[in-house]
């Protein structure tokens, strides 16, 4: 059913539907619609869930750790700081082979604090082995936290998924939602059923010390489940287009791809703006367009490659920042290609909006103005030079 | 040897107080019982993959965590509907609890999570070494308050625990010692008896760390509660219960029998700074049987 719907109210409405039987999270701007409106579900008796308010973000992937370690489905949500003061559990739940969902509302990391929408705080926990869905509206939002809880129990994977979308810009925007029922939701997603839990009938020890003979080898099992999730993660797609009868991409989606020269690679709500950019400049006659990145992990390299192939440059808006080095994105871009034996286009790396600095169409105008010129690898756009005049 | 939920061949050293605590415990428990374990040498010489001596569910997350995961176990009983049929222990070492893991226990406390917590305190960080924790006694030798020319040890007191667990208003917590074994089962059995968050505190000398000899861990741990440096009691809902003691013996004799003890006995005024805090104990917990 179509909904006019603000996007936290669209994530606790598809959670309620995916029917967790723990929710656990510490609040934290812009994350705090979602789980208020969780409790207030569980308040008036829609989710039957233990809603356990914990103090601090560490102790809610904890609870959540646990919950899941029981065989029950689980969900929390977070943000920035709050992601980073989880990121040991986030480790150590991927480690586990836990099947959680994390909504992550993306925003800025401190110093100095800032509660906007940036892309840092997810880079923090790239390297963890969990899944990592980037959407860029919020009928993603819905969309991809459906299909998150089918990728992460699949028994092929049992690894947890994060959800990125972007803080205020999708958290706190209004958008017309089409929310799938509860009775399509529970077609599409069976209750969760595993055997490897903490069961007092069938005791099984969870979270060994593995020494030099061992810890390698677990490491590369859980490598592997990340690459076949790149196999998964269409697959999932695909059932919920045939579901729901919507669109919805898996791994990556290209936007007027077909005869473009120059394209743009992005995650996230970026990508709505770059595509109204791209249309505008289709019809000046520019051959532009769009490549958006939505399984950030694993990254879809052979995919990425494919689509970039026949393209003579390329456009990497990064919303983070990897200090003293490149944009996260540009760097799994640059090594995708470098990799894979394609044709190699030429690749820049452009910085916006961090700290929720506005990424207008005139910015991106402004990235798409820069190609063709001087080959940059990690450039900010947007700066203002009177705030920089003391800074030689 | 009589039938055990924590099976033998782990790698505790010999003589190890946490390995004959935790035994005590969970056969205490029962079968029925999933363990939350932080980070510690208990974890470390218990699950060495792919071997395990835990014949229940355990679950080692990480070093500060247990009473979250602890929670999140409950609250996934909770909801299957299971809670009431199944003891949740977290537990930990001294650092686990005091230090690292106050906070989460704090949180499992205070939100009331039907868990027993219990501490098993060899009063330092053994497993990395022995240095010290906020549960190390005043002026213990570690390896980081060591002896020297400016300094008798570790310089601050023991934080007192089970009185930060009291003072959440929770129905229940004690200490006991391994040199006490029926009273370790005693409280155990009374802990799980009683719904909500519960916190035990257990004394568990570690020859190592304590530098004495491996066959006198009990005799050790006895004598620890026989001084008054280690009082046994209960508080059952904010009431005191403490263990009383018949014969009080002066703190040299516990002392006496631990290196980490060993630059004290030549020296009156740091000795009479140990028997101050025995003697605060006797009076504050009220450990003196009348005769």
């Amino acid at each position: 059913m179509k909904q006019f719907i603000e996007g936290s109210h669209a994530v606790a409405e598809i959670i309620k539907r995916c029917k967790p039987g723990v929710v656990s999270a510490y609040p934290i701007t812009p994350q705090t619609h979602i789980v208020e409106d969780l409790a207030q579900m569980v308040a008036s008796k829609e989710l039957n869930a233990q809603c356990v308010n914990v103090e601090s973000e560490h102790s809610a992937a904890s609870v959540v750790l646990g919950a899941e370690a029981a065989g029950v489905r689980s969900y929390t949500a977070t943000s920035s700081q709050g992601l980073l003061l989880m990121a040991e559990v986030i480790f150590n739940i991927a480690g586990m082979r836990l099947p959680l969902v994390l909504t992550c509302a993306n925003r800025a990391i401190s110093a100095p604090i800032n509660i906007w929408n940036d892309q840092q705080d997810v880079m923090a926990v790239r390297d963890s082995g969990w899944i990592q869905l980037f959407a860029e509206t919020n009928q993603d939002v819905v969309d991809l936290h459906l299909q998150a809880y089918k990728i992460a129990e699949d028994p092929r994977m049992m690894v947890p998924v994060m959800v990125n979308m972007d803080g205020f810009i999708l958290t706190h925007g209004m958008e017309v939602v089409d929310m799938p029922s509860q009775e399509e939701v529970d077609k599409f997603l069976p209750p969760y059923q595993t055997d490897y839990k903490l069961d007092v009938d069938n005791p099984k020890t969870m979270g060994y010390l593995a020494d030099p003979d061992y810890y390698l080898e677990i490491r590369y099992i859980l490598e592997k489940t990340l690459r076949e999730a790149l196999g998964v993660v269409p697959e999932v797609a695909e059932q919920f287009k045939k579901a729901f009868k919507r669109e919805t991409f898996g791994l990556i989606e290209g936007y007027k791809l077909e005869g473009a020269e120059k394209v743009f690679v992005a995650m996230g709500s970026v990508c709505g703006s770059i595509r109204d950019v791209v249309d505008e400049l289709r019809v000046k006659g520019e051959k532009v367009g769009l490549l958006k990145v939505i399984c950030y992990r694993p990254f879809p390299k052979d995919a990425i490659a494919l689509a970039l192939s026949s393209v003579r440059e390329v456009a990497v808006v990064d919303k983070s920042i990897s200090l003293g080095a490149y944009g996260p994105l540009y760097t799994d871009l640059t090594s995708a290609l470098s990799s894979s034996g394609c044709k190699i286009p030429k690749v820049s790396g452009f910085i916006l909006g961090l700290g929720g600095r506005d990424i207008t169409k005139k910015s991106i105008v402004d990235v798409y103005d820069r190609l063709g010129g001087k080959q940059v690898d990690c450039e900010f756009m947007g700066l203002k030079q009177e705030l920089l005049k003391d800074c030689k | 040897m009589a039938e055990t939920l924590f099976k033998p061949g782990h790698t505790a050293c010999a003589g190890c107080g946490q390995a004959i605590g935790a035994r005590l415990v969970l056969d205490t428990a029962g079968k029925n019982t999933i363990i939350c374990n932080n980070t510690g040498c208990l974890e470390v010489f218990s699950t060495k993959y792919p071997e395990s001596s835990w014949s229940v569910p355990f679950i080692h997350s990480l070093f500060e965590n247990c009473s979250a995961v602890a929670s999140g176990v409950e609250a996934a009983l909770r909801f299957l509907g299971k809670k009431d049929s199944i003891n949740v222990i977290a537990q930990a070492g001294d650092g686990g609890t005091a230090d690292i893991g106050l906070q989460a226990l704090s949180g499992m406390l205070e939100r009331g999570h039907d868990v027993l917590f219990v501490c098993y305190d060899n009063e330092a960080y053994m497993n990395t070494g022995i240095q010290r924790s906020g549960l190390t006694p005043t002026l213990t030798n570690t390896t980081t308050t060591p002896t020297g020319s400016a300094s008798t040890g570790n310089p601050r007191p023991k934080k007192p625990m089970p009185e930060i667990a009291n003072a959440h208003g929770i129905p229940y917590v004690a200490t006991a010692s391994v040199g006490f074994p029926l009273d370790i089962q005693k409280k155990v059995k009374k802990a799980l008896s009683i719904k909500g968050p519960k916190y035990m505190q257990i004394h568990v000398p570690c020859p190592l760390g304590w530098q004495h000899e491996s066959n006198k861990t009990f005799e050790v741990a006895k004598l620890a509660v026989e001084t008054g440096l280690y009082p046994l009691f209960e508080y059952e809902n904010g009431q005191l219960i403490p263990r009383k003691i018949a014969v009080l013996k002066p703190v040299e004799e516990y002392l006496k029998t631990q290196g980490r003890f060993k630059h004290l006995l030549k020296n009156p005024e740091a000795m009479k700074q140990v028997q101050d805090i025995a003697d605060a104990n006797i009076k504050k917990y009220g450990l003196k049987a009348e005769v």
